[in-house]
Formats: C-alpha cells, structure tokens, sequence
C-alpha cells in the first residue's frame, strides 16, 4: 500500500517534469497560432481561439524567405551528400584495418569535435576574406563538412564495426571478391546506418549560426537560422511571426530527429552533438 | 575484430610470390591510408590550418588596415599583455567560469534527479518523460532562444506573468535584462532547458547498466537509499559522468549564441563571456589580433576537459575492442 503511494507520488512528479520541460515548446507554437490581440495580451490566452494561420503567412511572406530556405537546402544538402561518402571512407578504414597512425586518426577525429567553432570563426573569416571567399556559399560549405565530419566517421564507425566480419570472410571464401563482399554484405547492412547518419549531418549544418552569421552578410544569401533575426527592428519584435517562423524552421529538424534518435543515442555519449 | 586485412591475407591462396603480389601488399598497405585522405584533408584544410593561423594572429596586430591588406604585422606576445591588463578581460573569465560552474552543475545534478525518476515511475510516465525529453532535444538552438526570448518579453511574456500570479512578486513590466545577474538567470534557464534531454538520457542509459541484483544484496545488508546510490550506483556511472562532465564544460565555456540571439546581438559589456568577448574584439571593434588570442585563452582553458574526454572516450573503444 504504501510502495504504491510512493510510486503515484513519483509519477505525480514525472509529470511535472514532462510539463516544465515541454510547456516553451507548446508556448512557442500555441503563439504561432494566435491572432495578434491573444498574444499582445496582459493576461495570457492558454490554448488559441479561434486558430489563424495569418502569423504563418507573414512568415512566409518576410523578404527573402524561400530564398533562404533554398539557401539553407543547398548548403546543406551539398554538406551531407559530400561528406557522408568521405566519412564512410574513412569510417571503413578505422573499423575494418589496422594500420599504423590508426589511433592518432581516432583520437584526433574526437578531438577535434572539441574545438569551439566560436574561436575558428575569427581565422576562417580572415583566412576566406583574403581569397575573395566571404559572403558565398562555397566558404559556408567548406566549413560546414569539417564540422559534420568528424562526427560522422565516428558514428559510421560504430556502425561498421558492429557487422561481423565473419560475413565478409564467408563470402568471400564461397567466391566473391573483396569489393563484392563488401558491396553486397556490408553495405546492405550498413545503409540504415548511412541514413540516419546523414540525417543527423543535416541536423547539425541546418541548425548551425555563427559561422552563417559572420560569413554570409548580404540577405540574399542568408539562411535561415539568421533570417529569424529579421522579425526584431528598432520598433519591437513581431512576436507573432517570430513564433511561426521559429516553427518552421525548427519543424524538419525535429521530423528528421525523432526518425533517427533511437538509432544515433548510443554513439552520442561518444560524440559530440548537441541539440 | 580490427585486423580484417591481415585475416582476409592469410586465408587467400598464396600463389607465387613476386611482383604481383608485391603490388598487391602496396595495394593492401596502402588502402586505409588512400580511404581516409579525403576527410583527413578536408578536416586539416578547414579545422587545422584555421586553428593554427588563430595562434599566428593572436600573435599580429590585426586591425581594419591589415584587414584591406589582407597582412597583419607581427607583434609578439603584446596582445597577450593587452588583454590581461584590460578589466574587462578579467571579468569576463571570472563571469564565465562561475557561469560554467553553475550551470555544469545545475543540468548535471537536475539531468541525474530526471534519470533517477525514470527508474521509478510507471511505464506510460516513463515513455512520456522521455518523450519530453527527446522532443526539448530536438528544438534547434536558434528557435528555442527565440521562444525563451518571447517567453521573458517584459511586457507580453508569460513568466512575468506567472510569477506576479503565484505572488513572487510584482513582476508586470519586468525587465530581466537591467540586472545582469538576472539576466544570467535567464540564459542558464535557457543553457539548462537544452542540455538536460542529452545528460538525462545518457545517464538513464547508464543506469540500466546498474546490476539489480547488486542494489538488492545492497539494501538487503541494511545500506540507506543515499548509501546505496554512492556505493553503488555511482561507480558503475563513473565512466559515463565522466564523460558528461567534460562535455558540459567544454559546451558551457564557450556559451555564445544564447547570450548573442538572447540580447539582439548587442550584449552590454556586463554580458561579455570569452567567445562573446572575443567576438566584439575582432568584429564589432575591428580588432582582429586581439580577437584571436582571447579564442586562444579559451581554447587553453578548455583543453584540460578536452584531454579528460577523449582519454574517456579512447579507453571506452578500447575495451569494446
């Protein structure tokens, strides 16, 4: 009796947990979708009544938006395409050989995680500006796949390693080739690894703002984590479209992370991504 | 597990040894080495070289002149000596050490109660806690400032709101960015809110690592819940803590975007932690060189976490083979 007390008495508190820590996120979208006068509100309206989509259209309608959302697509779709071959090049070399700088390789590739991208922004802004490279998208890209990299050898190379070698070896003793055992055994086995690891590269590049933030100055050439700054002016901030703009951008993250969490988890203790 | 060439040589027919096969060690020595060229450049181009010519900058002055010139002038250790004797520089580091500080502590002691729940509810709390979790997870950084920034707006935003309701006191009108430590406040709620999803379910992960059978013989020996969760529960976390710690720091010492977005992007000088300060230096006051040995300071500082993570993280692979 009293050990089921206790447990309501914790469920009571789990709860509250999921409240607190979900109330922003129902806030920033519950606003996206409040006429203006719920939300310049003294007293806050909780759920909005009647559901408008207006905030949404001067979202969508801010200068240069489906610009940037192009923007932010070719960035980092062009980031991902790239290095998620190099990274699972480099990623079957450390699961699958052993050679010699092996762990130096590891080593580095996990420290290199380390290195604040705050600091670097000040020697990539000047080492890019004195070859004409500021303000374009190929700096951006450039940097953008040494940032997923690392991350992504280390991820893929957990996934390679896990597929035992037996595999290969058993086929290649009935026949097939080094390259054939490969193609057909490994990377079957090893594609939803591919995916989720690319997804969680678009994560990362989509989400990213100093290095947009410095390099790109001209609007149309912006993404998006930056075009949101453009609902603040000297007269205020639209709160309104701020709200819905913040949900647009972040809605294909959370798509794309709720497809791959369960699968990333377990190598993130050993990497470094951050939400 | 690792020497996957050297099995698959062994059992490969040994035909004659000659030229062929000697392309063919060539061949076998050389693939690693060709399969991580390309991320090896691409990391050393554009992580290393820049790393490097930081430390090669903090050392020129570097001002909006050489910035036309695309050439600073070489001034040994003077922006060093700048930077420690300017006030300001001090109070940034103690401002961003006792930021670390608090809130490394904050989300890892909050991020360990949310573990430690998730043991203890029922199976549908559990899967919403975590749900929850992974939901906060989710939210890039830039939206969540955003929704934390409308959610402290003086006028309109709901926690003033909140806190005059439950009679905390008159918060109408209320501006949390008057009194930096009050806004500090507001960015480690924000810092916090972010970073427990991560910690708690690292740690829950953890905790299932935690041999039932020895928290029984634990408590079956008379050992408090407390003694229990040092005795027991504690060393076998020990590893992934660890970890987390150094990942904190590593995250919290280079806090930028929280107070840059939070503030509009222009703190006042109370608001000045290093990657913030060193930010102003070099974009906002031109000042290139005296920029870039403030990002080496911090990077310094945090090697020492850097060094505990990886030494971690290596052991770990290590073991798993």
């Amino acid at each position: 009796m009293r050990r089921r007390s206790i447990r309501a008495g914790y469920d009571v508190i789990g709860v509250l947990v999921f409240a607190v820590m979900m109330f922003p996120i129902y806030w920033m979208v519950s606003t996206a979708f409040k006429p203006g006068r719920e939300i310049l509100s003294l007293n806050p309206y909780w759920v909005p009544a009647p559901l408008t989509l207006d905030n949404f259209k001067t979202a969508i309608n801010v200068p240069f938006f489906w610009n940037d959302v192009v923007n932010s697509l070719t960035v980092v779709c062009t980031v991902v395409a790239i290095s998620i071959l190099l990274a699972f090049l480099a990623a079957v070399a450390v699961a699958r050989f052993g050679f010699r700088g092996r762990s130096a390789f590891i080593v580095m590739v996990i420290a290199v995680q380390m290195v604040p991208l705050n600091a670097l922004v000040i020697p990539i802004y000047l080492l890019l500006d004195s070859v004409g490279q500021v303000d374009s998208l190929l700096g951006v890209i450039a940097y953008y796949m040494a940032v997923v990299l690392p991350f992504m050898i280390w991820t893929l190379r957990g996934f390679v390693h896990n597929i035992p070698v037996d595999l290969e070896e058993a086929a290649m003793v009935d026949g097939a080739s080094r390259v054939g055992a490969f193609m057909r055994i490994v990377f079957p086995l090893v594609a939803p690894g591919l995916v989720a690891t690319a997804i969680f590269g678009f994560i990362q590049a989509w989400n990213e703002y100093i290095i947009a933030y410095v390099l790109l100055s001209s609007s149309s050439k912006q993404t998006l984590t930056i075009w949101l700054a453009s609902f603040t002016t000297q007269h205020g901030t639209d709160w309104g479209g701020l709200m819905a703009g913040a949900t647009l951008t972040a809605l294909p993250v959370v798509v794309f992370f709720l497809l791959v969490q369960r699968q990333i988890t377990g190598g993130l203790t050993a990497g470094a991504v951050k939400g | 597990m690792r020497a996957a060439g050297q099995i698959s040589a062994t059992l490969a027919p040994r035909k004659r040894i000659g030229a062929a096969s000697f392309r063919r060690l060539i061949v076998r020595k050389g693939l690693p080495y060709a399969l991580i060229a390309p991320a090896l450049l691409v990391i050393a181009g554009v992580l290393g070289w820049p790393l490097v010519m930081l430390v090669s900058f903090s050392l020129q002055h570097y001002g909006l002149r050489q910035l036309f010139q695309h050439q600073g002038t070489f001034i040994g250790l003077q922006n060093y000596a700048t930077i420690l004797s300017d006030p300001q520089f001090g109070y940034t580091l103690r401002t961003t050490i006792v930021f670390t500080l608090v809130n490394v502590a904050l989300s890892m002691f909050l991020a360990t109660l949310i573990a430690l729940l998730m043991e203890r509810v029922s199976r549908f709390v559990r899967v919403l806690i975590g749900a929850g979790l992974v939901f906060v997870w989710a939210t890039p950084v830039i939206p969540a400032i955003n929704l934390w920034q409308w959610m402290f707006d003086y006028e309109f935003g709901v926690i003033n709101w909140l806190l005059t309701r439950i009679g905390a006191g008159n918060y109408i009108h209320h501006n949390w960015f008057e009194n930096p430590l009050q806004g500090f406040t507001v960015i480690t709620v924000i810092v916090v809110w972010g970073a427990i999803p991560f910690l708690a379910i690292a740690l829950n992960a953890a905790l299932t690592q935690v041999p039932k059978d020895l928290v029984e013989a634990a408590e079956i020996d008379g050992a408090k819940p407390w003694q229990v969760f040092a005795n027991v529960t504690v060393p076998v976390l020990r590893p992934t803590l660890l970890v987390l710690l150094s990942l904190s720091t590593i995250w919290d010492f280079g806090v930028f975007n929280q107070v840059w977005v939070l503030l509009n992007q222009r703190p006042s000088k109370d608001y000045f932690v290093m990657s913030v300060f060193s930010f102003q230096e070099s974009f906002r006051v031109s000042q290139y060189g005296l920029g870039s040995a403030v990002a080496v300071v911090m990077i310094a500082i945090l090697v020492l976490a850097t060094f505990l993570y990886v030494r971690q993280t290596v052991r770990a692979v290590n073991e798993a083979g």
